[in-house]
């Protein structure tokens, strides 16, 4: 049974004119990997900062574990949240187990925990430098272990991955997993769509200040009935025989190049496409590309999502 | 709401070691030992006299240095303290820990003021040491009372800074309206006061005046030393347009201390 741990009633966030969130709801489960995509200016970060309090809705609620997050009883709810905002910033003069206990006094967490944080974030070594002389990915670790400081149940990460490295983001993706089975929630935003699909449990596409749509990346794929991509490799003389093999998919796009070929096909057509591939003679190679998180947002964001899909999934 | 002492106290004393380690108090303490130290030798030198003179006379120009000196540093001391986060961008990190803006505001304020009165006694206490040899002990309370009301206006000044840094934009802002807060009060207010009493003679607004003055945490710094000291009263112009019955120690230091609360108070509230 699914419980909610965080949920978003008709929220609203004006400046003026411009609505930078528009009565959003949406519900987050305990122990899910939730994402925020969007473009900048999509209203995410908008949203990020009103869960967290930092910002107060023109209209509308936030709950998180069942309190309002701008009353007075959030304060309690706050201890076991871990955040770490966008480009973090530190105190320069600080080292970093100075910042670390810094942070952790005011969160009331449990200060003999700070090395081995530091420990689990490859940065032992540097803890008695100043940050002044951290680099990129150091201070993103930093702002890592800073945010599981006191074994948080919820964990907002804003762009996570930033000036890490492929083998840090890498680190830091099974680091989540870890975190996911011990039960905590986690909600991040990302730009980097190709990065995030294979780790997160579901998520919400937002424009321009709107949820557009809410839901795994199965889901979403389904119901904006993308196209799917297979590159082929072949015997340049085999063109020909695999031209009539696939005679049968009239209504898939075959693009053929120099000993290639890129099938364009609806999904629903991968299964008796791949046996067909398979068993002509001359191929050499498949590789298939399924429609990314990339593909997906652009085809809503392009096409615009048909209000059935929106009311289908939100 | 229930204000935490223990999240007050983190914030404050980050920002008084900050100060510490940057040597800000050091700067300071050695500015406050040299200028006083100065003052209380050579500032009788324009009676001819060169050396500690009376402790009336050593007060009287301290007071003049302070009341310069004092305000500006405490400005700079504050000016950043919220719009510096802010502009740093480590403020949503701060709000997202379990604290509250009125903790983190008072933990702020707290930690400059040590900073500062730890440069205050350090630097004038040194200097009142070095005195107190030719000093008797109603001297020396006369100076430790001149020490605690130079505090008392830093105070004050250092609520307003914080009050410009929780209302400015950026901090570029905030320090040119410090600077301009200290024009205003430490050498505009007086000159524009003592103008309309002579432009009109003393026609206008001359009961005004005592209470104008204590619009003004500088001239009730003045007006609180100088009052307790005979020998320099008539040195001072404005001291003198002030009635006895509102030199009461008690109202003078109550309005000093509704300039260190009201400013900090409208800050928690803008800030909020």
């Amino acid at each position: 049974m699914k419980s909610a741990i965080i949920e978003v009633k008709g929220v609203s966030k004006r400046y003026g004119e411009i609505h930078a969130v528009n009565a959003a709801d949406l519900v987050i489960y305990k122990g899910e990997i939730f994402s925020l995509i969007g473009h900048n200016g999509a209203g995410k970060s908008t949203l990020f900062k009103m869960m967290l309090g930092l910002l107060q809705p023109t209209n509308g609620e936030i709950l998180i574990r069942g309190k309002n997050v701008n009353g007075h009883a959030f304060r309690e709810v706050k201890r076991r949240i871990g955040y770490l905002p966008e480009n973090i910033v530190f105190y320069d003069h600080l080292t970093g187990i100075e910042t670390l206990h810094f942070i952790g006094k005011l969160k009331g967490a449990d200060l003999k925990t700070c090395p081995s944080l530091l420990d689990k974030m490859g940065l032992l070594k540097a803890a008695r430098r100043p940050v002044r002389g951290y680099s990129k990915g150091m201070r993103q670790r930093l702002g890592f272990a800073q945010a599981l400081l006191g074994e948080p149940e919820i964990l907002f990460l804003d762009e996570p991955t930033t000036g890490l490295d492929p083998a840090g983001i890498r680190e830091f993706y099974q680091f989540l997993q870890e975190l996911k089975e011990q039960g905590v929630t986690i909600i991040l935003s990302s730009h980097n769509l190709a990065q995030i699909q294979e780790q997160v449990d579901r998520i919400a596409l937002m424009k321009m200040g709107d949820i557009l749509t809410v839901g795994s990346v199965a889901e979403l794929r389904q119901q904006l009935d993308l196209p799917l991509h297979i590159q082929v490799r072949l015997d340049p003389k085999a063109k020909d025989a695999l031209r009539r093999a696939l005679s049968g998919f009239a209504e898939c796009e075959l693009e053929f190049g120099e000993g290639s070929l890129m099938v364009t096909c609806n999904t629903k057509r991968k299964m008796p496409l791949l046996t067909t591939l398979a068993t002509t003679e001359g191929v050499t190679d498949i590789q298939i590309q399924e429609p990314s998180l990339e593909d997906l947002f652009l085809g809503y964001v392009s096409r615009g999502a048909t209000s059935q899909a929106v009311s289908a999934l939100t | 709401m229930a204000i935490e002492t223990k999240q007050i106290l983190t914030i404050a004393q980050k920002e008084f070691w900050d100060r510490i380690r940057n040597r800000w108090v050091l700067a300071v303490t050695a500015i406050f030992v040299f200028f006083a130290f100065v003052i209380s030798y050579f500032g009788s030198s324009q009676q001819g006299v060169v050396g500690f003179s009376s402790i009336e006379l050593t007060i009287a120009s301290l007071v003049s240095l302070a009341i310069y000196l004092v305000p500006l540093i405490s400005l700079i001391l504050g000016y950043d303290a919220i719009v510096g986060e802010r502009e740093r961008g480590s403020l949503d990190l701060l709000l997202a820990l379990p604290i509250t803006r009125l903790e983190l505001l008072l933990g702020k304020y707290l930690g400059l003021s040590a900073a500062l009165v730890f440069s205050i006694i350090a630097g004038f206490g040194a200097v009142g040491v070095f005195l107190s040899y030719q000093l008797d002990l109603e001297a020396l309370a006369q100076y430790a009372s001149f020490m605690l009301s130079t505090i008392l206006m830093g105070l004050s000044f250092l609520s307003l800074s914080v009050l410009i840094s929780v209302m400015a934009a950026n901090k570029t802002i905030a320090s040119g309206t410090s600077i301009a807060l200290w024009f205003l009060f430490v050498l505009i207010y007086d000159l524009v006061l003592l103008g309309i009493l002579v432009v009109t003679e003393g026609q206008w607004g001359g009961d005004l005046f005592p209470f104008l003055l204590l619009l003004n945490p500088a001239d009730i710094f003045r007006i609180l030393n100088i009052f307790g000291l005979e020998q320099v009263k008539t040195l001072y112009g404005l001291a003198t347009v002030f009635p006895e019955s509102l030199a009461n120690p008690w109202l003078l230091n109550g309005a000093m201390f509704s300039w260190i609360i009201g400013p900090l108070g409208l800050a928690y509230w803008k800030f909020k």
